[in-house]
């Protein structure tokens, strides 16, 4: 039994770590969207990024890049926990 | 038959034969082939045919357009349709790669133990990909016969023709090859004229730069800022200021991300390739593939707005004379046959004056200078389909544009069919209807389920019902609030049941349905105007799947709460699902 809980108890802080990173990943995503590009983004337009309004850039422009970088780290972020937790596929 | 059309018929004909050549060298031999491509997919090239499969006709004809006559309110468009992809890769692709089955029903009938869990999925999918479905057809038949002069009807059989031969012979392995050249057609077919147009305007051939660059001719006035100044002359709002509420945009964007990440086509996809990590890096490849496109349509949009305004007002806008009708480009002929570009001399002076009439403040202005109403009507997807030619690009562009508009359409019908196919032929008939069905039966079952949707499909598109129109509030707000929680909820509580996932799905659905039917009336007339005043919370229809989704949320954890918990054994399921190791290859039922 005490081996079974133990098992249980790695894998529960697989999830844990796994659910910390993906949080932090969601906030990101949530900010420079509905944060930057609508709530914020009258404000925002007041500073100028080249041609750009900033809360324009970030609507239709800065989000989307947000986005691309977001996924591509989470993708390497949880490679590396799967190995830390040694539940990495062969 | 002139230059251009015959140039149009050689580069559209290559490319099918191309299709047809994938699909026969990649034809289906087993369900996994049929289903989900053996699982044996390499994470780009599902990342490029799931950005295929995404861009459908309306990404790639008419969002630009869109975008460049809603300006800032377009950026719902451009970040709900992208910000899923956030979503699948973090809360969905990995875990449903994992659990490894062929179909999203066939994950929710598992995950709640049930029948009428995996009926009532089948029914949202069925419905959300066929209104789908329809628009894509019509995209194929109106190429068609805009390009190559051919009836819709015409274009429409001969759309349905080349998907029935690459999805009935190669089923998901087929669809999955043909588009990632699919991809590569539509999106070099979409950046040449965006990165021309950009270079004539700019000088800087990124569009993406080229939006916050200057204009060609001037040390410091940029293109934002020019567009926001003639727009604002001609009465309309500044491009770069939004005019809807906060609380919508923000509702409109969130519902298109969220239905993003519960299409059942889209979800699909991240089934084919080998491995859990390879589900969450494709998901990333897709998204790069997809930005591509939608960081460079606005900067067509607002190119294109510039450039159709700069047409119409030689001189100074709204100050000088505008264009004479007699004087008009040959474009503006060519587009004026199709009926996307329409004139009408209000006030009998032979002038085109195209301003925004419908603004009270600028009322007086215009009565002044003796105009009468706007007097051009502009189809906003003109935007994309004359962009090359209102640049002066050189044919072959223009031929390239319409076999990219029909690989949009082509590569989202393909997807969406096989997903109803499937639905069909693994959830209905092998696991309702006839469970001791061999594989080679349930295959054949979903070859002639593919052949009937495309039918059906092609049926919707030549006939479509009153509601094509409003296919993207339905199908992303009833994904919102119907699939989309019920897999979350599946893969993050072990404590949601079968009882509170159906309940919630029901009522996810019925709210969300009801909502849009409301206000936009399909099949009956609407009930109440659809305006902000009337609207729940001031949410348009668009947006409202975000509060059928928290609906079902609650009604789920609710029900949950007060019946019994999941057997153990669903527990277990959902303890292996997320955890990555021991994802095997293909495996039925």
């Amino acid at each position: 039994m005490s081996q079974q809980s133990e098992h249980q108890e790695r894998r529960d802080a697989y999830w844990n770590a796994n659910k910390r990173i993906m949080f932090g990943c969601l906030v990101v995503w949530f900010i420079v969207s509905f944060g930057f590009g609508i709530v914020l983004a009258e404000p925002l337009d007041n500073i100028q990024l080249f041609g750009y309004p900033l809360g324009f850039w970030f609507a239709q422009q800065g989000s989307i890049y947000t986005f691309l970088i977001l996924i591509f780290f989470y993708a390497w972020r949880m490679n590396k926990l799967d190995r830390e937790h040694d539940v990495h596929e062969e | 038959m002139d230059n251009l059309q015959l140039l149009t018929y050689i580069v559209v004909g290559f490319t099918f034969v191309l299709y047809i050549g994938i699909a026969v060298w990649s034809r289906a031999h087993t369900t996994g082939d049929f289903y989900v491509a053996g699982k044996g997919v390499h994470p780009i090239a599902n990342g490029m045919a799931t950005a295929a499969d995404w861009m459908s006709a309306a990404s790639f004809i008419s969002m630009a357009g869109l975008i460049a006559f809603l300006g800032y309110d377009g950026s719902v468009y451009l970040m709900g349709w992208t910000g899923g992809y956030v979503l699948l890769a973090l809360l969905l692709a990995p875990y449903l790669r994992k659990y490894g089955k062929f179909t999203v029903p066939s994950f929710i009938a598992d995950r709640y133990y049930s029948k009428s869990a995996r009926v009532v999925a089948v029914i949202c999918l069925i419905f959300i990909s066929f209104t789908y479905v329809a628009g894509q057809m019509r995209g194929v038949g109106i190429v068609f016969s805009r390009f190559l002069e051919v009836e819709i009807l015409t274009g429409l059989l001969v759309g349905m023709g080349v998907v029935f031969i690459y999805a009935v012979l190669g089923g998901m392995k087929g669809i999955t090859y043909t588009q990632v050249a699919q991809y590569c057609v539509l999106i070099f077919a979409y950046t040449v004229p965006a990165v021309f147009i950009s270079i004539q305007l700019t000088g800087n051939p990124f569009p993406q730069l080229g939006l916050g660059s200057t204009v060609v001719g001037s040390e410091s006035m940029y293109l934002l800022e020019k567009l926001d100044l003639v727009v604002q002359d001609l009465g309309f709002g500044a491009y770069t200021d939004g005019s809807k509420a906060m609380i919508d945009v923000a509702a409109i964007t969130l519902a298109l991300m969220v239905g993003t990440a519960g299409l059942p086509h889209v979800i699909v996809r991240f089934f084919t390739v080998p491995k859990v990590s390879d589900a969450r890096k494709s998901a990333g490849w897709a998204l790069l593939f997809i930005a591509l496109l939608y960081t460079t349509a606005p900067a067509v949009g607002a190119m294109a707005r510039l450039n159709l305004i700069e047409t119409i007002w030689p001189g100074e806008v709204a100050e000088s004379q505008p264009l004479a009708y007699e004087e008009r480009p040959e474009w503006f002929r060519t587009w004026e046959n199709t009926g996307l570009l329409d004139f009408t001399d209000k006030n009998g002076d032979g002038m085109i004056q195209y301003y925004n009439d419908a603004n009270p403040e600028f009322a007086p202005t215009a009565e002044a200078k003796g105009w009468e109403g706007n007097e051009l009507m502009v189809d906003r997807d003109i935007m994309v389909l004359a962009n090359p030619e209102i640049a002066n690009l050189p044919n072959w562009v223009i031929a390239l544009v319409a076999a990219g508009g029909i690989a949009a359409a082509l590569s989202t019908a393909a997807g969406l069919l096989l997903v109803i196919s499937s639905a069909v032929s693994h959830d209905l008939v092998k696991n309702i209807f006839a469970p001791n069905m061999s594989d080679r039966g349930e295959l054949l079952t979903g070859r002639i389920a593919a052949a009937v949707a495309i039918c059906v499909a092609g049926y919707l598109g030549y006939n479509p019902p009153g509601f094509v129109a409003q296919v993207v509030a339905f199908a992303f707000g009833l994904a919102a609030a119907s699939l989309f929680p019920a897999i979350i909820m599946g893969i993050f509580s072990t404590r949601i049941n079968r009882e509170g996932a159906i309940a919630g799905m029901l009522t996810g659905l019925i709210f969300t349905f009801g909502y849009i039917l409301y206000f936009k009336g399909i099949f009956i007339t609407p009930l109440a105007e659809n305006i902000p005043a009337n609207w729940l919370f001031g949410i348009s229809p668009e947006g409202i799947g975000v509060v059928g989704m928290l609906l079902n949320f609650g009604v789920a954890f609710t029900v949950s709460r007060f019946t019994a918990a999941p057997p153990v054994h669903i527990r277990e399921l959902i303890e292996d699902i997320r955890v990555p190791r021991g994802a095997g290859g293909a495996e039925a039922h």
